[in-house]
């Protein structure tokens, strides 16, 4: 089985409201307000960690779940982030995406 | 500053928000409905900040959109709904609407380019009634049949009402002030132009009792983002938006506000 590799896309805003993590897609303004579970896949979305590593190493490490069973869930989240253009999802390391440039004033 | 052509007199400053935009037309029926409408705000001593052209054509549908479309291309935004479209050069803070002669035409590109400025500067314009008491704004928002012209019209006298319908919001260092608008709901009637801190932000529910209960603020701002007037559909202006959604929900307290349609419910308010 191929890893999966997750990076947050550049037109996402998101902010931490006392503890709680918010992300809008700015192309669709789809908000979303993330369980903690989700909240550390998402500050883990650095491109090169595999999805399987983030699951085992700091889900697993963190609450009390199967590793077989996050991981499922952590598909599942990442693929619905990766649908609404929230996260880039890849079987292959994600390059650091550079801005967009321009735009107006 | 905009360096205007203020030689004749075919114009009139609107100054909502304390951003006073001159409107220029040749029509004088069309400037005399204008400070009818915008009695109030209109404010020909106010040097200008943006400056719009108003093309009056006969009625008649204008554009293709029967809903708002708000899209930037080549520098401009652009405005359309089916009676109007405006183009507007955030660069040179010009711009120019093409209408037939009503209030309701302008009325809504002013909102939208109000909107627009506003988003860069971090402010909102929202779907809120706001009044001031005791020197603090307050702001009520919500949907259509939430409340916002029932609680304006529950007011105590020693309050100054700023709307019943749109809400206008800049930041101030680290607050915010809330500035009166014309901007009118069913009440009808103009809101003062005056601003004030802003002190609360509450949502209104009608119930059968009046109750108060703060709320956390991501659900606050998930609330807030429901009911802020923004069309755009520009990634770089909704991070914004979003980013000013957040910031004013962590400085001021937010309320969920259920109320019975009595005066009593201003007991609560402060």
């Amino acid at each position: 089985m191929s890893a999966t590799y997750i990076a947050k896309a550049t037109q996402v805003a998101a902010r931490s409201l006392e503890g709680e993590m918010m992300i809008m897609s700015a192309r669709d303004s789809t908000l979303f307000t993330l369980n903690p579970v989700a909240t550390l896949i998402w500050q883990s979305a650095d491109g090169s960690t595999p999805l399987r590593e983030i699951v085992d190493r700091k889900i697993c490490a963190e609450f009390e779940v199967a590793p077989d069973e996050a991981l499922r869930d952590a598909e599942a989240f990442v693929n619905d982030l990766a649908q609404h253009g929230i996260l880039i999802v890849s079987d292959q390391p994600i390059g650091s995406a550079k801005p967009e440039q321009g735009g107006p004033q | 500053m905009v360096e205007l052509d203020t030689a004749t007199d075919q114009y009139v400053v609107i100054d909502i928000g304390g951003m006073p935009v001159l409107v220029r037309n040749e029509s004088p029926e069309f400037l005399q409905m204008l400070e009818g409408r915008y009695s109030g705000f209109v404010n020909a001593e106010v040097p200008a900040a943006f400056e719009v052209e108003v093309e009056l054509v006969p009625p008649g549908r204008i554009s293709e959109d029967e809903d708002v479309a708000v899209r930037f291309a080549h520098g401009w935004w652009i405005i359309e709904r089916g009676d109007l479209r405006a183009e507007w050069d955030p660069g040179s803070r010009r711009g120019r609407i093409v209408q037939s002669q009503n209030p309701y035409s302008i009325d809504t590109a002013l909102r939208i380019i109000h909107s627009l400025i506003l988003a860069r500067e971090g402010g909102l314009l929202v779907h809120a009634a706001s009044a001031v008491r005791n020197g603090k704004a307050f702001l009520f928002a919500g949907v259509s049949g939430a409340g916002k012209t029932t609680i304006s019209r529950l007011a105590p006298p020693d309050a100054r009402l700023l709307t019943d319908e749109i809400s206008y919001v800049r930041r101030n260092g680290t607050g915010y002030l809330a500035h009166g608008t014309p901007f009118a709901g069913e009440l009808a009637e103009p809101g003062e132009n005056i601003k004030a801190p802003l002190a609360a932000l509450y949502f209104l529910e009608k119930g059968p009792r009046n109750a108060v209960e703060q709320i956390c603020q991501s659900a606050a701002a998930g609330r807030l983002l429901e009911n802020v007037l923004f069309f755009a559909k520009d990634p770089e202006l909704v991070q914004r938006v979003f980013e000013s959604a957040c910031d004013l929900v962590r400085s001021v307290p937010v309320y969920r506000l259920t109320f019975y349609p009595d005066q009593r419910v201003w007991e609560l308010i402060g």
